[in-house]
């Protein structure tokens, strides 16, 4: 029993997750297809669903499936899926983007180090710690009460791309129907 | 919890995976029984008693086919497709409240696998996933008929989660509630959502139908234009999971409206019941006996659910797919909407039916619709 209790518990379980995460999120930079890079994608979002169920957080983790693995990701595979990217890979330079990617990696690295040098992490009481701070009802009431400028404001933003997203897509009076 | 308690759940939780798998197994007999009964024909009746027995010989041929997969395919993503589906088909009975509470030995343990206090949206997100199945294996295929099958199975299901996440916030602005045993909860006796949220209850129906990918909303495996769809290449038991995964989602889905609008496990008169069960068998005894008869009401529920699946796959024909996108749409995301917005008014003002009147708006359009509309003629040589 104290065996199963160590497997299970949240340490234990956080690395495991942690893990997989970082495996997952490797997979989908170093995977040669598209497809499979989206699905590590996928399994990445679901590594971080468990890390906010391991933190209590329920209502962001399955509304980030939702979103996330559920919708967007779906939109993801379906253009991957149409485009066939096995002709496009010859017409690029691979040294060019190399070149600019191992670039653009250091440069990100450094400044990564450098912001967590500097920055200093606020101290953290696990007494004083709310275990019910995730749940939905408090994560409602907060969200309404004290942020509900910003909460609202994003709404809006979200229309207006709505609305962009939805006047891109129109067919206008003498567009072809395909 | 003690390991009683543990076991108890254990059973419960394993309980709930057989009679899931037990009767979709027996809808694949029920379908082609009530299909025989709408047609006027016998349906299957040669393996045993009133062919009690074809689910298994149909296992048997499944097994026994080629397991074909084709030469360019890719092997690995052909085999998760059907894998992924029957997964996400089997998630979703975790948090369904099959019943109320077992008593034993001083403790309560609720009939349900895990009681989440986000239940419902857990339910959402697992049918979110149902598609990746879908769209992995038509994609594996290498076969333009399923890679169309797949997309379309695609679009279908993301055009209808829409309309049915926005029927599911009525019934959490009017329950208050996000968690299934909740809602479940509040609809005690006969106080059954279906009363109070008509609308929304069509509208999460027919999503679900859409959802199941079941007829009238069966595109993405429309012989007629697609050949087989999505699992056009796919051979023995892999496209046996496929099959079988439709029927478990049919009860599934049956099970989650059953909870959501239809009372779970209440049915009128269960407090009288439940006082005379007591009163005979005991407080413990009866209390387990009062639970049981619930569970047997959901089930019940979700049997009709099934077998009202089958009634109109084979009552109502095959939509058009721009139509498909119309009503889901053009008709089922705009009345949702305003769904919402009744419920609200409804919700302030303290009015629980106010979506009655979204159901009394419609029926008088109609009316004055069918009214005013010029008499229908016929063409006999028009195509």
């Amino acid at each position: 029993m104290e065996f199963i209790d160590r497997i299970f518990s949240t340490q234990s379980l956080f690395w495991f997750l942690s893990f997989l995460t970082i495996l997952s999120a490797l997979m989908v930079v170093t995977s040669k297809s598209p497809v499979y890079s989206v699905l590590y994608l996928i399994l990445t979002f679901f590594c971080l669903s468990g890390h906010y169920i391991i933190l209590n957080a329920q209502f962001l983790a399955f509304v980030n499936i939702i979103v996330y693995a559920g919708a967007i990701m779906v939109l993801f595979l379906f253009v991957i899926m149409f485009l066939n990217m096995k002709e496009d890979e010859a017409e690029t330079s691979p040294t060019l983007i190399r070149t600019l990617a191992t670039g653009t990696a250091i440069v990100l690295g450094v400044t990564l180090v450098l912001a967590f040098s500097t920055v200093k992490v606020a101290a953290f009481n696990p007494m004083a710690f709310d275990s019910q701070v995730g749940m939905v009802k408090n994560l409602g009431s907060v969200l309404f009460r004290e942020y509900l400028l910003p909460f609202e404001l994003a709404s809006v933003l979200f229309l207006i791309a709505m609305v962009g997203a939805v006047m891109l897509g129109r067919r206008e009076a003498g567009d072809r129907h395909f | 919890m003690d390991t009683a308690s543990w076991i108890i759940k254990a059973l419960i939780i394993v309980g709930v995976f057989a009679v899931t798998l037990l009767i979709a197994t027996y809808s694949t007999l029920a379908e082609r029984k009530i299909a025989g009964f709408m047609q006027d024909r016998l349906g299957p009746d040669r393996a045993g008693p009133f062919g009690v027995f074809q689910p298994l010989a149909d296992a048997v041929k499944m097994f026994f086919k080629e397991d074909f997969i084709p030469a360019q395919a890719n092997k690995w993503l052909f085999i998760a497709g059907p894998c992924l589906s029957m997964l996400t088909a089997l998630m979703t009975s975790a948090v369904i409240p099959f019943g109320d509470t077992i008593r034993y030995e001083e403790q309560t343990i609720a009939v349900q696998g895990v009681e989440l206090n986000v239940g419902i949206l857990y339910v959402f997100g697992i049918v979110s996933l149902g598609v990746y199945g879908l769209m992995i294996g038509g994609w594996a295929s290498n076969n333009k008929f399923s890679l169309l099958g797949a997309v379309r199975a695609a679009s279908q299901n993301i055009s209808y989660e829409i309309a049915l996440g926005l029927s599911i916030i009525a019934i959490i602005m009017s329950a208050g509630s996000l968690s299934l045993r909740d809602i479940v909860n509040q609809q005690h006796g006969f106080a059954w959502n279906i009363f109070y949220q008509p609308v929304g209850f069509i509208i999460f129906v027919t999503c679900a139908f859409a959802e199941c990918n079941r007829t009238p909303f069966d595109l993405p495996e429309c012989e007629t234009e697609l050949v087989g769809g999505y699992h056009t290449e796919y051979s023995s038991m892999k496209l046996g999971f496929y099959l079988f995964s439709e029927y478990i989602n049919m009860f599934i889905s049956s099970l989650v409206v059953s909870t959501l609008y239809l009372g779970g496990f209440n049915y009128p008169g269960m407090d009288w019941v439940y006082a005379k069960l007591t009163a005979l068998a005991g407080d413990t005894t009866g209390h387990n006996l009062a639970t049981l008869i619930g569970f047997l009401a959901l089930f019940f529920k979700g049997l009709f659910g099934v077998f009202f699946f089958m009634w109109v796959r084979w009552t109502v024909p095959r939509f058009r797919f721009d139509q498909l996108m119309d009503l889901g749409w053009k008709a089922l995301f705009p009345l949702a909407i305003l769904n919402i917005f009744f419920t609200g008014a409804g919700e302030m003002l303290g009015y629980h039916g106010f979506t009655w009147i979204i159901v009394g708006i419609m029926t008088i359009l109609a009316a004055t619709n069918a009214v005013k509309a010029p008499p229908r003629k016929m063409y006999p040589a028009d195509v």
